[in-house]
């Protein structure tokens, strides 16, 4: 299979990868996928408490190089964006950008799903999870 | 200088070897005739060609040339056997005994005769990839008619004990047949000794040219009698019809000869050449698991499977080398290799997996280059895989709970 340039370039310099503290309780983290699929995403925000903007964020996964593009993708959208803006963040804006052929768009679903998870964990650590929040 | 990217895939085909091309070329340019001809000395040149081919490959299997029958590869081969006993024996019985690490190109065929009435046990194999001789012999009854088990396996390179199974056949009174594709031309495969009744086995698999392949069919004690799949004008003894392709049976032959004559010395170095990649990679690995049987497989033959990353994202990473991963995302389904499953492999483990095929043109300079790059590749997405750090911080990745989706 013919990867996009931009997959290529993710997989080989993959953006903020690693991890924070995930006891910290500005950071937000959303663990998605099985081993037995074949991925499995790490996805983490830092919230800056002043701001309540993105101001950081990291990612580990276990994937095939769309995987690894799709998250690390994700990773540098969410920074400076505020919660509600990082919730917007759709799947097919991912496909579209990475040139993920249809096979592959299960990658950027998880990749929506992280995002998704890692605020999901941050809101309920402040013990304000809203109803805003997709589950 | 090394020509990137490096060819180990060769269990998947071969490059074919000049010697074969060059023995090839001549029945396309000038002995073009048609080996049925019978009135002219195109036709004789091409019929003697043939014969000799089939002699050719008849030796190494230790079979006669009349047991030969040529065919487009073995998958042809393989469905011309499984289909054709179960049309001829319909009489005598309609079960048949497998396994569920053949090829699809064995499997298929016998689905398909199980939707037609027949009926098909497929043997289970151990975490080695090896049948059981006893489970074997119980699943044979009075309705067996044919037993089809795999020589090498195409994955993970196990070897089955043909001679025994061979024995249990015989006294049975059912056939054998093997699909011995990627073993002839590796390993020593004698039809009498091991008392085969039929063998399908293929020319690209063996440097030979793509497009042909041949059907041993024994010819005494038993004699296996066939319905044909292809009509026409009765070639190969009526078990195939349609016109020979002459080069490509040359071709053949030629690569059984060469494969008889040299298979001992190449096994050797193959062997030589596998111990070092394997131990090169252990030896800077950890967590790298061998995929099939550590002592009976295909000397080419290494299937590893490496801890938290995923293969075709380890493949990904080696661009350079030209491998085959056992995660079939490659190929639009998401499944792990079937057969990586049924040794009982978990499926994250089966996902991890890649597999090295070493051939006549692999050199020690090769296997260097792989072992570096893929012990490169390896950390690099250990580095980012969260499966690692949890096993790093001594979670067991079985306790954890994962979201499916």
């Amino acid at each position: 299979m013919a990867y996009s340039n931009k997959v290529l370039d993710h997989y080989n310099n993959p953006r903020n990868v690693g991890s924070f503290d995930r006891y910290d309780p500005l950071v937000g983290t959303g663990i998605v996928g099985a081993p037995e699929c074949g991925d499995v995403m790490k996805l983490q925000i830092k919230i800056n408490p002043l701001t309540g903007l993105i101001e950081d964020a990291k990612f580990k996964t276990f994937g095939c190089g769309s995987a690894i593009a799709s998250s690390s993708l994700a990773t540098e959208w969410v920074k400076g964006k505020s919660l509600d803006e990082a919730l917007g963040i759709r799947n097919t804006e991912i496909v579209e950008e990475l040139a993920l052929p249809p096979v592959k768009v299960h990658c950027s679903v998880l990749a929506e799903d992280a995002i998704k998870a890692a605020i999901k964990n941050y809101q309920e650590k402040l013990g304000t999870s809203k109803e805003a929040v997709h589950s | 200088m090394l020509k990137l990217p490096i060819y180990m895939d060769n269990n998947s085909t071969t490059r074919t070897d000049p010697r074969v091309v060059e023995a090839m070329i001549p029945f396309f340019t000038e002995k073009y005739g048609n080996s049925a001809s019978r009135n002219h000395s195109y036709g004789w040149d091409a019929e003697e060609a043939v014969d000799s081919a089939r002699e050719q490959v008849a030796s190494i299997i230790n079979a006669s040339s009349k047991e030969i029958i040529f065919t487009s590869g073995a998958t042809e081969a393989n469905n011309l056997a499984i289909k054709g006993v179960a049309s001829m024996y319909r009489k005598k019985g309609n079960h048949f005994i497998s396994t569920i690490t053949e090829h699809k190109a064995v499997i298929d065929p016998l689905k398909r005769i199980e939707r037609d009435g027949c009926k098909v046990t497929f043997l289970n194999v151990d975490k080695n990839g090896m049948i059981s001789l006893q489970e074997l012999e119980q699943a044979i009854t009075n309705e067996t008619v044919l037993v089809t088990l795999m020589a090498g396996n195409n994955e993970i390179g196990t070897l089955h004990p043909l001679k025994e199974i061979g024995k249990i056949c015989k006294a049975k009174g059912v056939l054998f047949h093997t699909d011995a594709t990627q073993a002839v031309g590796k390993i020593p495969v004698d039809v009498e000794e091991m008392g085969i009744d039929l063998l399908s086995l293929s020319g690209h698999k063996m440097y030979g040219p793509k497009g042909i392949g041949a059907l041993y069919v024994r010819r005494k004690d038993p004699r296996v009698r066939l319905d044909a799949m292809m009509d026409g004008g009765g070639h190969e003894r009526g078990m195939r019809s349609g016109t020979l392709p002459v080069p490509m049976i040359v071709g053949l032959g030629m690569a059984a000869e060469i494969a008889r004559k040299e298979m001992s010395a190449e096994s050797q170095r193959l062997l030589h050449l596998r111990n070092r990649l394997h131990a090169g990679i252990t030896s800077k690995l950890e967590d790298v698991y061998l995929n099939g049987h550590p002592e009976f497989r295909l000397p080419g033959n290494l299937n590893l499977s490496f801890a938290f990353v995923e293969g075709e994202g380890l493949m990904m990473g080696i661009k350079d080398i030209a491998v085959s991963s056992g995660s079939a995302c490659t190929s639009a389904s998401l499944e792990p290799s079937y057969v990586l499953k049924a040794l009982g492999l978990g499926d994250e483990l089966a996902h991890s997996s890649i597999r090295f095929g070493l051939g006549r043109f692999t050199t020690e300079e090769e296997i260097d280059f792989v072992i570096q790059d893929v012990v490169r590749a390896v950390n690099h997405l250990r580095d980012m895989s969260p499966l690692y750090e949890m096993h790093r911080q001594g979670i067991d990745l079985k306790t954890v709970q994962w979201a499916a989706h």
